[in-house]
Protein backbone atom coordinates (compact mmCIF):
# COMPACT_ATOMS: atom_id res chain seq x y z
CA UNK A 1 0.00 0.00 0.00
CA UNK A 2 1.42 3.08 -1.08
CA UNK A 3 1.07 6.76 0.82
CA UNK A 4 -0.77 7.85 -1.63
CA UNK A 5 -3.43 5.19 -1.18
CA UNK A 6 -3.27 5.37 2.41
CA UNK A 7 -3.71 8.94 2.71
CA UNK A 8 -5.44 10.48 -0.79
CA UNK A 9 -7.28 7.74 -2.24
CA UNK A 10 -10.09 7.90 0.16
CA UNK A 11 -10.91 11.15 -0.39
CA UNK A 12 -10.15 10.79 -3.91
CA UNK A 13 -12.52 8.12 -5.02
CA UNK A 14 -15.28 8.44 -2.51
CA UNK A 15 -18.06 11.70 -2.50
CA UNK A 16 -18.87 11.31 1.30
CA UNK A 17 -15.13 11.18 2.50
CA UNK A 18 -15.12 14.37 1.05
CA UNK A 19 -18.19 15.57 2.49
CA UNK A 20 -17.21 14.43 5.87
CA UNK A 21 -13.65 15.97 5.57
CA UNK A 22 -15.02 19.15 4.88
CA UNK A 23 -17.52 19.23 7.24
CA UNK A 24 -14.99 18.23 9.97
CA UNK A 25 -12.45 21.11 8.76
CA UNK A 26 -15.63 23.52 9.13
CA UNK A 27 -16.40 21.82 12.74
CA UNK A 28 -12.53 21.70 13.79
CA UNK A 29 -12.43 25.87 13.13
CA UNK A 30 -15.73 26.89 14.24
CA UNK A 31 -15.50 25.07 17.76
CA UNK A 32 -11.62 25.52 18.38
CA UNK A 33 -11.74 28.86 19.45
CA UNK A 34 -15.37 28.13 21.44
CA UNK A 35 -13.36 25.81 23.29
CA UNK A 36 -10.35 27.65 24.11
CA UNK A 37 -12.46 30.42 26.13
CA UNK A 38 -14.75 27.68 27.47
CA UNK A 39 -11.28 26.19 29.18
CA UNK A 40 -9.92 29.23 30.32
CA UNK A 41 -13.19 30.19 31.79
CA UNK A 42 -13.05 27.02 33.63
CA UNK A 43 -16.26 26.04 32.16
CA UNK A 44 -14.58 23.30 29.98
CA UNK A 45 -17.51 20.56 31.36
CA UNK A 46 -20.16 23.17 30.23
CA UNK A 47 -19.99 22.56 26.69
CA UNK A 48 -20.79 18.85 27.89
CA UNK A 49 -23.61 19.50 29.62
CA UNK A 50 -24.72 21.47 26.88
CA UNK A 51 -24.50 18.78 24.12
CA UNK A 52 -26.77 16.82 26.77
CA UNK A 53 -28.91 19.87 26.85
CA UNK A 54 -29.80 19.63 23.39
CA UNK A 55 -31.29 15.91 23.19
CA UNK A 56 -34.45 17.09 24.18
CA UNK A 57 -34.99 19.86 21.36
CA UNK A 58 -33.37 17.36 18.63
CA UNK A 59 -35.93 14.57 20.05
CA UNK A 60 -38.53 16.65 19.75
CA UNK A 61 -38.15 17.93 16.18
CA UNK A 62 -37.58 14.16 15.05
CA UNK A 63 -40.99 13.43 16.65
CA UNK A 64 -42.78 16.46 14.79
CA UNK A 65 -40.81 16.28 11.57
CA UNK A 66 -39.47 12.80 11.07
CA UNK A 67 -35.57 12.71 9.77
CA UNK A 68 -35.97 16.40 8.82
CA UNK A 69 -32.66 18.01 9.82
CA UNK A 70 -33.13 21.74 9.81
CA UNK A 71 -35.94 21.18 12.32
CA UNK A 72 -34.37 18.83 14.39
CA UNK A 73 -31.39 21.42 14.63
CA UNK A 74 -33.58 24.14 15.10
CA UNK A 75 -34.89 22.33 18.34
CA UNK A 76 -31.53 21.12 19.40
CA UNK A 77 -30.33 24.74 18.97
CA UNK A 78 -33.44 26.02 21.21
CA UNK A 79 -33.36 23.28 23.80
CA UNK A 80 -29.12 23.93 24.38
CA UNK A 81 -30.15 27.82 24.33
CA UNK A 82 -33.31 27.11 26.70
CA UNK A 83 -31.19 25.45 29.59
CA UNK A 84 -27.81 27.85 28.87
CA UNK A 85 -30.37 31.04 29.45
CA UNK A 86 -31.98 29.18 32.59
CA UNK A 87 -28.25 28.15 33.83
CA UNK A 88 -27.32 31.73 33.84
CA UNK A 89 -31.10 33.39 35.05
CA UNK A 90 -30.63 30.66 38.03
CA UNK A 91 -27.28 32.25 38.72
CA UNK A 92 -28.09 35.67 38.57
CA UNK A 93 -31.15 36.29 40.50
CA UNK A 94 -30.43 33.08 43.30
CA UNK A 95 -27.70 32.39 45.37
CA UNK A 96 -26.61 29.45 43.19
CA UNK A 97 -24.08 29.59 40.77
CA UNK A 98 -24.23 29.07 36.80
CA UNK A 99 -22.19 25.21 37.28
CA UNK A 100 -25.21 24.47 39.70
CA UNK A 101 -27.55 25.74 37.45
CA UNK A 102 -26.47 24.00 34.09
CA UNK A 103 -25.71 20.60 35.88
CA UNK A 104 -29.35 20.42 37.29
CA UNK A 105 -31.47 21.72 33.83
CA UNK A 106 -29.28 19.56 31.74
CA UNK A 107 -30.16 16.25 33.81
CA UNK A 108 -33.96 17.98 33.30
CA UNK A 109 -33.14 18.43 29.98
CA UNK A 110 -31.67 15.01 29.03
CA UNK A 111 -34.37 12.80 30.88
CA UNK A 112 -36.79 14.60 28.82
CA UNK A 113 -34.91 14.00 25.45
CA UNK A 114 -34.33 10.42 26.40
CA UNK A 115 -38.16 10.03 27.17
CA UNK A 116 -39.05 11.72 23.69
CA UNK A 117 -36.96 9.37 22.11
CA UNK A 118 -38.30 5.98 23.97
CA UNK A 119 -41.73 6.93 23.43
CA UNK A 120 -41.09 7.64 19.67
CA UNK A 121 -38.31 5.77 18.15
CA UNK A 122 -35.49 2.34 18.82
CA UNK A 123 -32.57 2.95 20.35
CA UNK A 124 -30.68 2.80 16.44
CA UNK A 125 -31.86 6.54 16.51
CA UNK A 126 -31.01 7.37 20.06
CA UNK A 127 -27.67 6.17 19.35
CA UNK A 128 -27.33 8.11 16.15
CA UNK A 129 -28.15 11.57 18.01
CA UNK A 130 -25.88 10.90 20.66
CA UNK A 131 -22.51 9.75 18.42
CA UNK A 132 -24.16 11.55 14.94
CA UNK A 133 -22.33 9.58 11.27
CA UNK A 134 -19.99 11.35 9.72
CA UNK A 135 -20.14 9.19 6.49
CA UNK A 136 -23.56 10.37 6.08
CA UNK A 137 -23.39 14.23 5.62
CA UNK A 138 -25.99 15.22 3.45
CA UNK A 139 -25.50 18.78 1.46
CA UNK A 140 -27.93 20.07 3.68
CA UNK A 141 -25.46 18.98 6.93
CA UNK A 142 -22.55 20.26 5.10
CA UNK A 143 -23.97 23.52 4.74
CA UNK A 144 -24.97 23.54 8.49
CA UNK A 145 -21.65 22.66 9.26
CA UNK A 146 -19.86 25.43 7.22
CA UNK A 147 -22.44 28.01 8.04
CA UNK A 148 -22.34 27.52 11.54
CA UNK A 149 -18.22 26.93 11.54
CA UNK A 150 -18.15 30.98 9.72
CA UNK A 151 -21.07 32.31 12.20
CA UNK A 152 -19.00 31.17 14.95
CA UNK A 153 -15.48 32.55 13.82
CA UNK A 154 -17.07 36.28 12.92
CA UNK A 155 -18.52 36.20 16.14
CA UNK A 156 -15.39 35.36 18.21
CA UNK A 157 -13.69 37.76 16.71
CA UNK A 158 -16.12 41.06 17.19
CA UNK A 159 -16.85 40.14 20.61
CA UNK A 160 -13.35 39.01 21.42
CA UNK A 161 -11.72 41.66 23.69
CA UNK A 162 -14.99 41.58 26.07
CA UNK A 163 -14.65 37.75 26.28
CA UNK A 164 -11.05 37.79 26.90
CA UNK A 165 -12.31 40.73 29.98
CA UNK A 166 -14.15 38.92 31.06
CA UNK A 167 -12.21 35.58 31.29
CA UNK A 168 -9.36 37.30 33.00
CA UNK A 169 -11.22 40.05 35.59
CA UNK A 170 -15.18 39.41 35.34
CA UNK A 171 -15.54 41.62 37.96
CA UNK A 172 -14.17 44.65 35.98
CA UNK A 173 -16.28 43.69 32.85
CA UNK A 174 -19.20 43.55 35.53
CA UNK A 175 -18.48 47.34 36.61
CA UNK A 176 -17.92 49.06 33.54
CA UNK A 177 -20.30 47.70 30.87
CA UNK A 178 -23.71 47.40 31.75
CA UNK A 179 -23.54 44.32 28.47
CA UNK A 180 -21.33 42.34 30.42
CA UNK A 181 -24.64 39.54 30.30
CA UNK A 182 -24.96 40.32 26.43
CA UNK A 183 -21.53 39.52 25.98
CA UNK A 184 -21.56 35.96 28.07
CA UNK A 185 -24.91 35.25 26.48
CA UNK A 186 -23.74 35.67 23.04
CA UNK A 187 -21.14 33.33 23.46
CA UNK A 188 -23.51 30.71 24.90
CA UNK A 189 -25.39 30.92 22.09
CA UNK A 190 -22.19 30.39 19.95
CA UNK A 191 -21.60 27.16 21.98
CA UNK A 192 -24.97 25.82 21.60
CA UNK A 193 -24.71 26.49 17.72
CA UNK A 194 -21.76 25.08 17.32
CA UNK A 195 -22.61 21.73 19.51
CA UNK A 196 -25.86 21.34 17.34
CA UNK A 197 -23.76 21.88 14.21
CA UNK A 198 -21.81 18.98 15.35
CA UNK A 199 -24.44 16.83 15.75
CA UNK A 200 -25.39 15.93 12.90
CA UNK A 201 -21.53 15.03 11.72
CA UNK A 202 -19.82 14.16 14.84
CA UNK A 203 -23.32 13.27 17.24
CA UNK A 204 -23.96 15.51 19.94
CA UNK A 205 -21.32 13.70 22.54
CA UNK A 206 -18.79 13.56 19.83
CA UNK A 207 -18.96 16.91 19.20
CA UNK A 208 -17.42 18.16 22.60
CA UNK A 209 -14.37 16.09 22.11
CA UNK A 210 -13.56 17.79 19.05
CA UNK A 211 -14.33 21.00 20.82
CA UNK A 212 -12.62 20.61 24.09
CA UNK A 213 -9.75 18.26 23.28
CA UNK A 214 -7.64 19.95 20.81
CA UNK A 215 -8.25 23.40 22.82
CA UNK A 216 -7.02 21.89 26.45
CA UNK A 217 -4.29 20.27 23.66
CA UNK A 218 -3.35 23.84 23.02
CA UNK A 219 -2.62 25.11 26.48
CA UNK A 220 0.86 22.98 26.53
CA UNK A 221 2.09 24.59 22.96
CA UNK A 222 0.68 28.65 22.85
CA UNK A 223 0.89 31.27 25.70
CA UNK A 224 -1.57 33.56 24.45
CA UNK A 225 -5.46 33.49 23.54
CA UNK A 226 -4.87 34.41 19.75
CA UNK A 227 -2.16 31.57 19.64
CA UNK A 228 -4.11 29.13 21.38
CA UNK A 229 -7.20 29.59 18.98
CA UNK A 230 -4.57 28.77 16.29
CA UNK A 231 -2.93 25.83 17.42
CA UNK A 232 -6.40 24.22 18.69
CA UNK A 233 -7.65 24.94 15.27
CA UNK A 234 -4.59 23.26 13.77
CA UNK A 235 -4.64 20.01 16.53
CA UNK A 236 -8.28 19.88 15.23
CA UNK A 237 -8.22 19.58 11.88
CA UNK A 238 -5.41 17.44 12.39
CA UNK A 239 -7.77 14.45 14.48
CA UNK A 240 -10.63 15.28 11.79
CA UNK A 241 -8.04 14.13 8.84
CA UNK A 242 -6.48 11.67 10.56
CA UNK A 243 -9.75 10.68 12.63
CA UNK A 244 -11.51 9.78 9.16
CA UNK A 245 -8.55 8.22 7.20
CA UNK A 246 -8.73 5.73 10.46
CA UNK A 247 -12.38 4.99 10.58
CA UNK A 248 -12.13 4.41 6.44
CA UNK A 249 -9.39 2.02 6.91
CA UNK A 250 -10.28 -0.06 9.94
CA UNK A 251 -14.28 0.42 9.49
CA UNK A 252 -14.27 2.17 12.65
CA UNK A 253 -17.26 4.80 13.60
CA UNK A 254 -16.01 7.82 12.59
CA UNK A 255 -17.02 10.17 15.43
CA UNK A 256 -15.14 8.23 18.15
CA UNK A 257 -12.18 7.71 15.84
CA UNK A 258 -11.83 11.45 15.39
CA UNK A 259 -12.25 12.06 18.82
CA UNK A 260 -9.70 9.45 19.78
CA UNK A 261 -7.11 11.03 17.49
CA UNK A 262 -7.65 13.67 19.23
CA UNK A 263 -7.56 12.31 23.12
CA UNK A 264 -3.83 10.87 21.71
CA UNK A 265 -2.61 14.58 20.66
CA UNK A 266 -3.63 15.31 24.20
CA UNK A 267 -1.90 12.92 25.69
CA UNK A 268 1.56 13.63 23.48
CA UNK A 269 0.65 17.54 24.93
CA UNK A 270 0.34 16.22 28.16
CA UNK A 271 3.46 14.59 28.23
CA UNK A 272 5.68 16.14 25.64
CA UNK A 273 4.15 19.68 25.78
CA UNK A 274 6.99 22.36 26.09
CA UNK A 275 4.90 25.08 28.08
CA UNK A 276 4.22 22.92 31.04
CA UNK A 277 3.96 19.30 30.26
CA UNK A 278 5.47 16.70 32.43
CA UNK A 279 8.46 16.04 30.52
CA UNK A 280 9.28 19.67 30.30
CA UNK A 281 8.79 20.27 33.87
CA UNK A 282 11.24 17.40 34.62
CA UNK A 283 14.09 18.12 31.95
CA UNK A 284 14.13 21.84 33.64
CA UNK A 285 13.86 20.73 36.82
CA UNK A 286 17.31 21.84 38.01
CA UNK A 287 18.00 24.48 35.92
CA UNK A 288 17.11 27.91 35.85
CA UNK A 289 18.06 31.28 34.78
CA UNK A 290 20.84 33.98 36.28
CA UNK A 291 19.62 36.41 38.73
CA UNK A 292 19.40 39.80 37.14
CA UNK B 1 -17.89 74.80 48.44
CA UNK B 2 -14.56 72.84 49.48
CA UNK B 3 -14.42 73.95 53.04
CA UNK B 4 -15.45 71.21 54.96
CA UNK B 5 -14.86 67.48 53.04
CA UNK B 6 -18.42 65.83 54.86
CA UNK B 7 -21.58 66.40 56.14
CA UNK B 8 -23.29 64.55 58.67
CA UNK B 9 -27.06 64.37 59.05
CA UNK B 10 -26.97 61.58 61.91
CA UNK B 11 -29.33 63.55 64.07
CA UNK B 12 -31.61 61.29 65.08
CA UNK B 13 -28.56 59.00 66.26
CA UNK B 14 -28.11 57.84 70.23
CA UNK B 15 -24.75 57.88 69.93
CA UNK B 16 -24.13 61.58 67.38
CA UNK B 17 -20.77 61.25 65.50
CA UNK B 18 -18.37 63.77 66.41
CA UNK B 19 -19.13 66.41 64.13
CA UNK B 20 -16.34 68.62 62.92
CA UNK B 21 -16.33 72.16 61.20
CA UNK B 22 -13.47 73.63 59.88
CA UNK B 23 -12.84 76.56 58.02
CA UNK B 24 -9.85 75.33 56.59
CA UNK B 25 -9.64 73.18 53.83
CA UNK B 26 -8.11 70.38 54.61
CA UNK B 27 -9.28 67.50 53.02
CA UNK B 28 -9.08 69.33 49.70
CA UNK B 29 -6.06 69.70 47.68
CA UNK B 30 -4.71 73.04 46.17
CA UNK B 31 -6.03 72.03 42.82
CA UNK B 32 -9.27 71.48 43.25
CA UNK B 33 -9.48 74.62 45.33
CA UNK B 34 -8.15 76.92 42.42
CA UNK B 35 -10.27 75.19 40.26
CA UNK B 36 -13.61 75.84 42.56
CA UNK B 37 -12.09 79.24 42.68
CA UNK B 38 -11.20 79.87 39.38
CA UNK B 39 -14.33 80.48 36.60
CA UNK B 40 -11.92 79.08 33.85
CA UNK B 41 -13.54 76.46 31.56
CA UNK B 42 -10.84 73.40 31.35
CA UNK B 43 -7.57 72.66 33.65
CA UNK B 44 -4.54 71.26 32.09
CA UNK B 45 -2.61 69.19 34.40
CA UNK B 46 0.59 68.08 33.98
CA UNK B 47 0.92 64.53 34.47
CA UNK B 48 3.37 61.92 34.23
CA UNK B 49 4.66 63.99 31.00
CA UNK B 50 1.48 64.07 29.67
CA UNK B 51 -0.79 66.90 29.64
CA UNK B 52 -4.08 65.55 30.60
CA UNK B 53 -7.33 67.61 29.78
CA UNK B 54 -10.31 67.41 32.18
CA UNK B 55 -13.35 68.77 31.27
CA UNK B 56 -14.19 71.30 34.55
CA UNK B 57 -18.25 70.76 33.69
CA UNK B 58 -17.00 66.92 34.89
CA UNK B 59 -15.07 68.20 37.76
CA UNK B 60 -17.56 68.50 40.33
CA UNK B 61 -17.58 64.64 41.29
CA UNK B 62 -18.77 64.93 44.60
CA UNK B 63 -20.45 61.54 46.05
CA UNK B 64 -23.25 62.40 48.18
CA UNK B 65 -24.57 59.45 50.80
CA UNK B 66 -27.88 60.24 52.30
CA UNK B 67 -29.19 58.14 55.46
CA UNK B 68 -27.42 55.13 53.59
CA UNK B 69 -28.00 51.52 55.18
CA UNK B 70 -26.43 49.11 53.34
CA UNK B 71 -26.31 45.25 53.91
CA UNK B 72 -26.66 41.71 54.09
CA UNK B 73 -30.27 39.75 54.09
CA UNK B 74 -31.41 42.94 55.57
CA UNK B 75 -28.55 42.89 58.57
CA UNK B 76 -27.21 46.36 58.19
CA UNK B 77 -23.37 46.61 57.38
CA UNK B 78 -23.87 50.68 56.88
CA UNK B 79 -26.07 51.68 59.12
CA UNK B 80 -27.81 55.53 58.18
CA UNK B 81 -24.65 56.68 56.87
CA UNK B 82 -24.88 60.49 55.32
CA UNK B 83 -21.90 62.57 54.46
CA UNK B 84 -20.36 63.85 51.31
CA UNK B 85 -17.21 63.50 49.42
CA UNK B 86 -16.29 66.21 48.22
CA UNK B 87 -15.16 66.98 44.57
CA UNK B 88 -11.36 66.67 44.49
CA UNK B 89 -10.70 64.88 47.96
CA UNK B 90 -8.56 62.49 48.84
CA UNK B 91 -10.12 60.19 52.00
CA UNK B 92 -9.31 57.38 53.90
CA UNK B 93 -12.10 55.09 55.17
CA UNK B 94 -10.98 53.08 57.97
CA UNK B 95 -12.24 50.93 60.91
CA UNK B 96 -12.56 47.53 62.53
CA UNK B 97 -13.19 44.32 60.57
CA UNK B 98 -16.92 43.95 59.37
CA UNK B 99 -17.13 47.36 59.87
CA UNK B 100 -18.79 48.14 56.38
CA UNK B 101 -15.79 49.85 54.42
CA UNK B 102 -15.82 47.36 51.23
CA UNK B 103 -19.77 47.37 51.33
CA UNK B 104 -19.70 51.45 51.42
CA UNK B 105 -17.70 51.15 48.03
CA UNK B 106 -19.78 49.09 46.75
CA UNK B 107 -22.79 50.86 48.17
CA UNK B 108 -20.75 53.57 46.06
CA UNK B 109 -20.64 51.75 43.03
CA UNK B 110 -24.09 50.15 43.11
CA UNK B 111 -23.41 46.85 42.97
CA UNK B 112 -25.15 46.44 46.21
CA UNK B 113 -28.82 48.00 46.44
CA UNK B 114 -29.16 50.07 49.82
CA UNK B 115 -31.94 48.87 51.88
CA UNK B 116 -32.78 52.29 52.54
CA UNK B 117 -31.64 55.86 51.52
CA UNK B 118 -29.61 56.66 48.25
CA UNK B 119 -26.05 57.34 46.72
CA UNK B 120 -26.25 60.27 44.44
CA UNK B 121 -23.18 60.95 41.66
CA UNK B 122 -22.78 64.19 40.83
CA UNK B 123 -21.97 64.46 37.18
CA UNK B 124 -20.60 60.86 37.04
CA UNK B 125 -22.22 57.37 35.75
CA UNK B 126 -21.49 54.61 38.35
CA UNK B 127 -19.65 52.66 35.66
CA UNK B 128 -17.51 55.40 34.88
CA UNK B 129 -15.92 54.82 38.57
CA UNK B 130 -12.41 53.21 38.98
CA UNK B 131 -11.94 50.55 41.58
CA UNK B 132 -9.83 48.69 42.45
CA UNK B 133 -11.48 45.14 44.39
CA UNK B 134 -9.94 44.31 47.60
CA UNK B 135 -8.85 40.87 46.10
CA UNK B 136 -9.36 41.50 42.63
CA UNK B 137 -10.69 38.01 41.01
CA UNK B 138 -8.64 37.63 38.63
CA UNK B 139 -7.77 34.25 36.63
CA UNK B 140 -4.12 33.78 37.98
CA UNK B 141 -3.11 31.95 35.36
CA UNK B 142 -4.77 33.48 32.21
CA UNK B 143 -2.65 33.53 29.14
CA UNK B 144 -2.62 37.40 29.16
CA UNK B 145 0.85 39.71 28.60
CA UNK B 146 0.87 42.62 30.72
CA UNK B 147 0.71 45.28 28.19
CA UNK B 148 -2.63 43.60 27.43
CA UNK B 149 -3.99 43.45 31.07
CA UNK B 150 -2.84 47.18 31.49
CA UNK B 151 -4.59 48.04 27.58
CA UNK B 152 -7.79 46.68 29.50
CA UNK B 153 -8.18 49.69 30.98
CA UNK B 154 -9.29 51.72 28.06
CA UNK B 155 -12.09 49.51 27.31
CA UNK B 156 -14.85 52.29 28.93
CA UNK B 157 -13.54 54.92 25.81
CA UNK B 158 -12.54 51.74 23.54
CA UNK B 159 -15.39 49.43 23.39
CA UNK B 160 -15.18 45.77 21.96
CA UNK B 161 -13.77 46.95 18.92
CA UNK B 162 -11.91 50.52 18.73
CA UNK B 163 -8.47 50.10 17.85
CA UNK B 164 -5.92 50.17 19.90
CA UNK B 165 -3.48 52.46 18.35
CA UNK B 166 -0.29 53.46 18.88
CA UNK B 167 -1.26 56.26 21.48
CA UNK B 168 -3.18 54.17 23.54
CA UNK B 169 -0.55 51.62 23.54
CA UNK B 170 1.88 54.82 24.74
CA UNK B 171 -0.53 55.57 27.38
CA UNK B 172 -0.49 51.79 28.86
CA UNK B 173 3.53 51.38 28.45
CA UNK B 174 3.89 55.13 30.39
CA UNK B 175 1.20 53.76 33.23
CA UNK B 176 3.64 50.71 33.27
CA UNK B 177 6.73 53.02 33.58
CA UNK B 178 4.98 54.90 36.25
CA UNK B 179 4.63 52.19 38.42
CA UNK B 180 7.72 51.26 38.13
CA UNK B 181 7.23 48.20 35.87
CA UNK B 182 9.25 49.46 32.51
CA UNK B 183 10.68 45.69 31.01
CA UNK B 184 7.45 43.85 32.03
CA UNK B 185 5.17 44.53 29.17
CA UNK B 186 5.67 41.33 27.21
CA UNK B 187 5.51 39.25 30.44
CA UNK B 188 2.83 36.85 31.24
CA UNK B 189 0.40 37.71 34.14
CA UNK B 190 1.29 34.46 35.82
CA UNK B 191 4.96 34.94 36.48
CA UNK B 192 4.38 38.48 38.21
CA UNK B 193 4.36 37.99 41.99
CA UNK B 194 1.62 39.78 44.21
CA UNK B 195 3.05 42.87 44.33
CA UNK B 196 3.94 43.03 40.84
CA UNK B 197 0.20 42.46 40.14
CA UNK B 198 -1.69 45.46 42.41
CA UNK B 199 1.18 47.37 40.49
CA UNK B 200 -0.10 46.25 37.16
CA UNK B 201 -3.73 47.25 38.35
CA UNK B 202 -2.73 50.39 39.23
CA UNK B 203 -1.01 51.25 35.96
CA UNK B 204 -4.42 50.12 34.48
CA UNK B 205 -6.11 52.13 36.94
CA UNK B 206 -3.54 55.18 35.34
CA UNK B 207 -5.08 54.02 32.32
CA UNK B 208 -8.64 54.04 33.38
CA UNK B 209 -8.05 58.10 33.95
CA UNK B 210 -11.73 58.41 35.79
CA UNK B 211 -12.68 61.18 37.89
CA UNK B 212 -12.88 59.25 40.69
CA UNK B 213 -11.12 56.28 42.11
CA UNK B 214 -12.44 53.79 44.72
CA UNK B 215 -9.66 51.90 46.03
CA UNK B 216 -10.29 48.33 48.59
CA UNK B 217 -7.16 48.01 50.94
CA UNK B 218 -4.63 48.60 48.14
CA UNK B 219 -1.65 47.82 49.92
CA UNK B 220 -2.43 44.63 51.89
CA UNK B 221 0.56 42.38 51.24
CA UNK B 222 2.64 44.91 49.60
CA UNK B 223 6.04 45.72 50.78
CA UNK B 224 6.60 49.19 52.08
CA UNK B 225 8.56 50.06 48.93
CA UNK B 226 6.13 49.43 46.44
CA UNK B 227 3.62 50.86 48.71
CA UNK B 228 5.41 53.91 48.85
CA UNK B 229 5.70 54.00 45.24
CA UNK B 230 1.95 53.37 44.77
CA UNK B 231 0.84 56.03 47.50
CA UNK B 232 3.06 58.52 45.16
CA UNK B 233 0.74 58.01 42.56
CA UNK B 234 -2.40 58.46 44.47
CA UNK B 235 -0.58 61.77 45.28
CA UNK B 236 -0.16 62.63 41.68
CA UNK B 237 -4.17 61.94 40.88
CA UNK B 238 -4.88 63.93 43.95
CA UNK B 239 -2.86 66.84 42.47
CA UNK B 240 -4.90 66.31 39.31
CA UNK B 241 -8.21 67.12 41.35
CA UNK B 242 -9.34 63.51 40.94
CA UNK B 243 -11.59 62.00 43.88
CA UNK B 244 -10.39 59.15 45.92
CA UNK B 245 -11.45 57.24 48.33
CA UNK B 246 -9.71 54.26 49.97
CA UNK B 247 -10.30 51.59 52.13
CA UNK B 248 -6.97 50.98 54.42
CA UNK B 249 -5.94 49.87 57.75
CA UNK B 250 -2.13 51.05 58.43
CA UNK B 251 -3.01 54.63 60.16
CA UNK B 252 0.43 55.45 60.40
CA UNK B 253 -0.11 55.99 56.27
CA UNK B 254 -3.33 57.57 56.94
CA UNK B 255 -2.01 60.28 59.28
CA UNK B 256 0.72 60.85 56.64
CA UNK B 257 -0.92 60.90 53.52
CA UNK B 258 -4.67 61.30 53.53
CA UNK B 259 -6.41 64.51 54.15
CA UNK B 260 -9.77 63.38 55.27
CA UNK B 261 -10.76 60.31 56.79
CA UNK B 262 -14.29 58.57 57.60
CA UNK B 263 -14.25 56.09 60.67
CA UNK B 264 -16.70 53.80 60.24
CA UNK B 265 -18.16 51.16 62.27
CA UNK B 266 -20.95 50.76 60.65
CA UNK B 267 -22.03 54.15 61.21
CA UNK B 268 -19.51 56.75 60.62
CA UNK B 269 -17.70 57.66 64.10
CA UNK B 270 -15.55 60.34 62.60
CA UNK B 271 -16.10 62.09 59.26
CA UNK B 272 -13.45 64.43 59.07
CA UNK B 273 -9.99 65.86 59.04
CA UNK B 274 -7.90 63.09 59.54
CA UNK B 275 -5.72 64.44 62.72
CA UNK B 276 -9.63 64.80 64.54
CA UNK B 277 -10.86 61.82 63.31
CA UNK B 278 -7.72 59.54 64.35
CA UNK B 279 -7.85 60.06 68.35
CA UNK B 280 -7.80 57.26 70.96
CA UNK B 281 -11.25 58.02 71.71
CA UNK B 282 -12.78 57.09 68.70
CA UNK B 283 -10.14 54.45 67.92
CA UNK B 284 -11.48 53.24 71.72
CA UNK B 285 -15.30 53.40 70.55
CA UNK B 286 -14.34 51.68 67.54
CA UNK B 287 -12.89 48.47 69.12
CA UNK B 288 -15.84 48.22 71.28
CA UNK B 289 -18.08 48.18 68.20
CA UNK B 290 -20.13 44.44 68.14
CA UNK B 291 -19.35 42.21 65.17
CA UNK B 292 -22.51 39.92 66.56
CA UNK B 293 -24.97 38.87 64.14
CA UNK B 294 -28.03 38.44 65.71
CA UNK B 295 -30.63 36.46 63.49
CA UNK B 296 -33.36 37.86 65.65
CA UNK B 297 -32.94 40.97 65.76
CA UNK B 298 -35.69 43.41 65.93
CA UNK B 299 -36.07 45.84 62.66
CA UNK B 300 -34.93 49.23 62.84
CA UNK B 301 -37.49 51.98 63.54
CA UNK B 302 -35.15 55.06 62.04
CA UNK B 303 -37.49 54.86 59.45
CA UNK B 304 -40.22 55.44 61.05
CA UNK B 305 -39.38 57.88 63.41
Amino acid sequence: MTLHEILLDPFEQFGFMRRALVASIALACGSGPIGVFLMLRRLSLMGDALSHAILPGVAAGFLLAGFSLPIMTLGGFVAGLLVAVLSGVSARFTLLQEDAGFASFQSISLAVGVLIVAAKGGSVDLLHLLFGSVLAVDDAALLLAVGSASVSLVVVAVIYRPLVIQCFDPAYLRLSSHRGELWHLIFLALVVLVLVAGFQVLGSLMAVGLMMLPAIAARFWARQVWSLMLVAIVLAILSAIVGLLLSFHFRLPSGPAIVLVAGVIHVVSLVFGPRGGIWSRIRLNNRHYQEC
Amino acid sequence: MGTHCYETGNHHHQSRPRLIHTQSPLCLGGWTQAWSGGGTDRGVVAGGGVGVWLDMAVMSHGIHIDNLTLGYERHPAVHHLSGVFEAGSLTAVVGPNGAGKSTLLKGILGVLRPLSGEVRLDGIKAQQIAYLPQQAELEANFPLTVLDAVLMGHWRRSGAWRAMNGMLRRQALDALESVGLSGFASRVMSTLSGGQRQRVLFARLLVEDAPVILLDEPFMAIDTHTATDLLALIHRWHGMGRTIIAVLHDLEQVRSHFPCTLYLARRALVWGPTAMALTPEVMAQARSMSEAWNDHAFWCGKEAS
